[in-house]
Parts: C-alpha cells; structure tokens; sequence
C-alpha cells in the first residue's frame, strides 16, 4: 500500500452567521500517494469548504487534519504558509493568475519564495513545466493576454513548481470548454501515474469524476460514499 | 533572497500602476518640497530679523550704571541691623561711568575659553553743533578691528571706509539719520560738545545704517582714541567691554559670573532681547506646523491610493497567500510599496526643495533698512533636508501601515469562494 499523505479525523464544521448551521459533520477519511480523488455533491453540500479545510487555509474547525503525519492544528500563520508553499499546489476554478507578471513569473513566484533552488534552476523547472503543458511558447506574454484554458494550464504549472505533495482543484474544469476540460484531465492523469502526486479535485462534472480512481460523494456535510 | 522576492513584486506592483504610484509620490515630493522651502526661507528671514538685532549685540555687555547704592551704611552697621531703617531720597552716588581697571579685564576675558572676543567701547553724549542749533546725539569709540570682526560693522556703513577711522585723525562715521539732519557729506567737518563742554571738530568718512530709525538717527562711531580725546579722559577710560561667546546660550550664566568676579554690572543678550527670542521661537513653531499640515496632507494621499491599491489587489493577495505567502510577507509588500513612494517622492522633495530655495536666494530683495541685503535670504541647512526625509520616510510608513495592515489579514478564502 502506499504512504498516506493526508488524513481527516472527525472534521466538524459550522458557519455562524446568519444563523448556526453545521457545514460539515464528522468527516473522517484518508488520502494516499498517486490517488487520484474526486469530491462530488450537490451545490451547498460542503465539499467546497472541505477542500479549504484540507487546505490548510481555513483553520476555524474542528477535528484533526494530518498532512504529511502531522497535525496541523494550533499552528501559526506563517507555518501554514510555509506548509502551503511546499507541499500543497492549488487550482482554482477562476484561473487566478496575477496578471502584473508574466507568466513564466506567475509560474516562478512560489518557487522564489520556498527558495530551494536557485533563480536559474526555478525558470529551467518553470519552462519544463510550461513546455510539457504545450504551452512554452507564452512563457513571456503577460499573465492576462492568455486565453482562459491556457491560463488554467499556467496554474497547474504554477501549483506543481515546488513537487508538492499533493494538488488541491476547485471545480478546475468548471469554467473550461469541453476540449480544454479534457487537456486539464490528461495532464491530472499523467501527474498522478508519473510523479506521484495526489490530486483531490472538487468537480460538478460527472464525466470527470468517473474518470477518477475515487470518488467521494458528499450529502449534506456527510461522506455518503 | 526572500527580500529581494518581495522587492520584487512590489516593483512589479508599482509599475503596473504606474500612474497610480506617479501620483502618490507627487504627494510626497509636493510635501517635502514644500517642507525645504518653507524652512529654509522661513529660517533666513528669521535668521535676518535677528541678526538685525542680535548681530550688534554683545552676548554680554560690562558696564557701570549710574544707580543708587544698594546697602546704604546705615543697612551695614550691626547696632541698627534689627531695626527697621528707613531711608528718603536716596541719590545715586556721583560715580564715573568709567569701568575700573578695564584692561586687566579685557586680559581676564581673552584667556577665558568660552569667549570669542572682546570688544571694548567708549560711549559719550554729545551735542553736534549745526549753525545755531544743536543736534543730540551719541558717538561710540570703537575699536574698529574687534568691531568689525565680531558685530560685523562693516556691513552697516553703507558709505566711506570704516578704516579710515584708524588713520585719519578725529574721524567719525555718522548715523545716516544724524547726517541727513546735519546735511553732512564724506570730508565734511563737524562740530561736537561733549557734556562737559569741550569742543572738537569731526571729519567725516562715512555713513552709517543699521536699519533702526531710532539708533541711526542718534548714533555715530568714532575710534576710542578720538571720543576719549573728546572727553578729556585717559587712554584706559572705557565704559563698555562687548564680549561675544562662542555659544550665545552661556551668556545668562556667565553674566552672572562677570558681575561677581569683576564686580560691574553685566548684561546678557537674552535679557536684553527677549522679545526677539520669544519672536524667532514663534515663527520656527508657524514653520513647522505648516510644513507638518503639507506632510500629512501628502500622507493622507498614499494612505488613499495604498487602501485603493489593496481593494483592487484582493484577488492577487489571495493568491500570494494560497501559494505560501504569509499575512506578514503580504503586509511587507504593501509598506514596501508604501516606503519606495516615500523614498523616491521624499529625495525628489528634497531635489526641488533646494530648486525652489535657490530660485528665492536669487530674487532681489532691496530695502533702505537692511544695507547689506540684495535678494531674499535663504538658509540652506544640510538638517533640513535630513527632517525632510525623515518626515517623508515616517509619515509614508504610517499611511503604509494601517492598509498593509488590512492585506495581511485578508481571508483568501472568502476571496477565492466569493466569485
């Protein structure tokens, strides 16, 4: 069996305004290397607010979230950040690039900042990335004259510069044509099966999520199945 | 290299908005601008309004007042000592004017290492005799070197040679007011009576003009050898020794010392002028607080464009942090941001400031009551322009700081699921 990379032990959730509503209930499950997981569920069903839960980015909840073996309750700020830029990358449904830099910056940004390699090493993975997605060739074109499939390409290559442990998507096809949604599957498909990463994507789609090594189907803030 | 990073980014942030960034700079360099003139000019006219005074005043002057005895003997004596003495009509004591052994003091005070330098004066009342009339006046024997060195006589005598006092043998500059009266000329002579009646014909050899009515119509300057000719008196006869410190602030202190050690009556110049103080003090408060509105104002401005800058950036802070960026590291981009405004509009600042304070020293400035002013006075002082870029640099961190602030503590979440 493969290492468990993420781990979910009795997750309550509960939003308070305007009334005290219970998000999600008692979620409990695990993820392992090279799976490749979809969260499916009706609108409101707290999937969304799962993901930034394991996310790391909303830390108003509770339970016990492990990643990597370690918890990663009661820790600041600035550790949780660090834990983002390192072993978490994230997709979003709106593509989210900065649209000052380039998009070989866009790409570069979370590598400068975990500082491991040096600048020159960060641009040759960045242009790696880019050319393995097809989209190399708009390396210097600013982040906003890229069109929209190809802006959720930069992302993917952004959110995989620092080899994190796992992607995270937010509905990532939501928002593409069928033909790009298909080009954003594949690259999935060859992370998960060729360097190892975990995906979990949050998706409406149901094509997609078939696709996938696992499903989750969430009701109601539960794990239905 | 993470500092760098984040250099970066704001860079990259700043010139991607770069009119945006123009504009709040402009705010700072308008201030600080503003700021350098206003002081510089400010301070040099202040500077001129004392010196009009200040520059002619001894920081401590010795001298003999003709006053009543302050213990009369009757005080003194030990059989009387619990009674209460009354005394009426007390006169001042017929003593001269003359302050006892005065060159053995000139010689202390030279010594003395707080001490610039002495000058010592001869004062006499005089009538000045024009036809039937007679005119009253006072002639000051100066010791012309020392006068000129340390209360700058030369800048007052707007005609003639102060040098000639030294070699023409009873010479006189007269006040331009007194000359006027007299319709004097240089190489005229005229006729002065001192109290005590002695007469002594006077060449004229120049003009002199300090810009007060009121001493340029009364007094003229001849060399000590002259008045004390006129007078009758012996070459060590002074009546006033003028002492310049090197630090204007000793001279209540040592005053006081003076008076005790060589027993005469001494008077400090802040005693004497303490309205000129109290003056230059108002005004360097009118100066600062001005410049203080402009820097506020100016700040108010960043801290607009910073808040605008930051509702607009929402999404790109929610990247940053959802990619590894802290709340910290996102409140340094935005001060940063803020700081480069400040650094760049505050050196501008200062760069025009100095433009702007040139342009006013060349602007003429003639004025019967200053004879040695010709354009508008300026002080350049390197302090001002370091306040200048402090005040730049501290008020752009504030305005930075509250918006940075609020960046840091943007929830990605919110702006992530808010679409």
């Amino acid at each position: 069996m493969e290492k468990v990379i993420l781990e979910t032990r009795n997750i309550n959730k509960y939003f308070h305004d305007p009334v005290t509503n219970q998000v999600l209930n008692d979620i409990s499950f695990s993820i392992r290397q090279k799976e490749f997981i979809s969260v499916v569920g009706k609108s409101g069903c707290g999937k969304s607010t799962l993901l930034y839960i394991l996310s790391t980015m909303d830390t108003d909840y509770e339970g016990e979230l492990f990643l990597d073996g370690q918890s990663m309750k009661g820790r600041t700020d600035a550790e949780l950040s660090k834990i983002r830029n390192e072993k978490i990358g994230f997709v979003f449904q709106f593509h989210y690039l900065l649209p000052e830099f380039s998009v070989l910056e866009n790409v570069m940004i979370p590598g400068l900042k975990l500082a491991k390699y040096s600048k020159e090493e960060i641009e040759h993975h960045a242009m790696q990335r880019l050319n393995s997605m097809g989209i190399g060739h708009l390396a210097f074109k600013q982040a906003y004259r890229i069109s929209g499939g190809e802006k959720q390409r930069v992302s993917i290559a952004r959110a995989l510069i620092n080899n994190p442990l796992i992607i995270m998507g937010d509905e990532p096809t939501g928002n593409l044509d069928h033909k790009n949604s298909d080009i954003v599957f594949d690259i999935f498909r060859q992370l998960a099966s060729e360097t190892g990463q975990s995906l979990l994507v949050v998706t409406h789609d149901p094509d997609f999520a078939t696709k996938t090594d696992r499903i989750i189907e969430m009701d109601d803030g539960r794990i239905k199945r | 290299m993470q500092f760098l990073l984040i250099l970066n980014i704001c860079k990259t942030l700043l010139l991607a908005r770069l009119r945006q960034s123009v504009i709040a700079a402009t705010g700072v360099t308008f201030g600080i601008a503003m700021f350098i003139t206003l002081v510089s000019f400010m301070t040099g006219l202040n500077k001129l309004l004392d010196g009009l005074i200040l520059n002619r005043t001894p920081h401590i002057r010795l001298y003999n007042e003709i006053k009543p005895m302050e213990n009369q003997p009757v005080n003194l004596s030990k059989e009387y000592a619990d009674h209460i003495n009354i005394i009426r009509s007390v006169k001042p004591k017929d003593r001269p004017l003359q302050i006892y052994n005065s060159l053995a003091i000139i010689k202390a005070l030279k010594t003395d290492s707080r001490v610039l330098g002495v000058a010592p004066k001869v004062t006499a009342q005089v009538f000045f005799n024009i036809g039937e009339t007679d005119l009253n006046g006072v002639i000051n024997g100066i010791d012309v070197q020392a006068e000129k060195k340390l209360f700058a006589f030369n800048d007052y005598v707007i005609k003639g040679n102060s040098h000639d006092l030294l070699t023409v043998a009873n010479s006189i500059i007269l006040g331009k007011g007194a000359a006027e009266k007299m319709l004097a000329k240089i190489g005229d002579v005229v006729q002065a009576t001192s109290a005590k009646g002695e007469r002594l014909p006077l060449k004229v050899v120049g003009i002199f003009q300090q810009g007060i009515a009121d001493i340029d119509n009364v007094n003229s300057y001849a060399s000590i050898l002259t008045v004390q000719k006129l007078l009758g008196e012996s070459n060590n006869y002074l009546t006033d020794i003028q002492v310049k410190l090197k630090d204007m602030n000793l001279a209540p202190q040592l005053a006081h010392q003076y008076q005790k050690i060589f027993r005469v009556d001494a008077l400090d110049i802040q005693t004497a002028n303490a309205q000129f103080q109290t003056g230059t003090n108002v005004r360097n408060i009118i100066t600062y607080a001005v410049s203080i509105t402009l820097l506020v104002v100016a700040g108010f401005g960043i801290y607009n464009i910073l808040n605008m800058m930051i509702y607009e950036k929402m999404d790109s802070i929610a990247i940053l942090k959802a990619t590894g960026f802290s709340g910290r590291d996102v409140k340094w981009i935005f001060i940063l941001i803020s700081l480069i405004i400040g650094i760049t509009g505050g050196i501008l600042g200062l760069m025009f400031g100095y433009i702007l304070s040139s342009i006013i020293s060349y602007i003429p400035f003639e004025t019967a009551a200053l004879p040695a002013i010709k354009t508008y006075p300026v002080n350049f002082n390197i302090l001002y322009y370091f306040i200048g870029i402090l005040f730049a640099l501290a008020t752009t961190y504030i305005a930075g700081f509250f918006p940075a602030q609020k960046a840091s503590e943007v929830d990605p979440v919110e702006i992530i699921r808010g679409k």
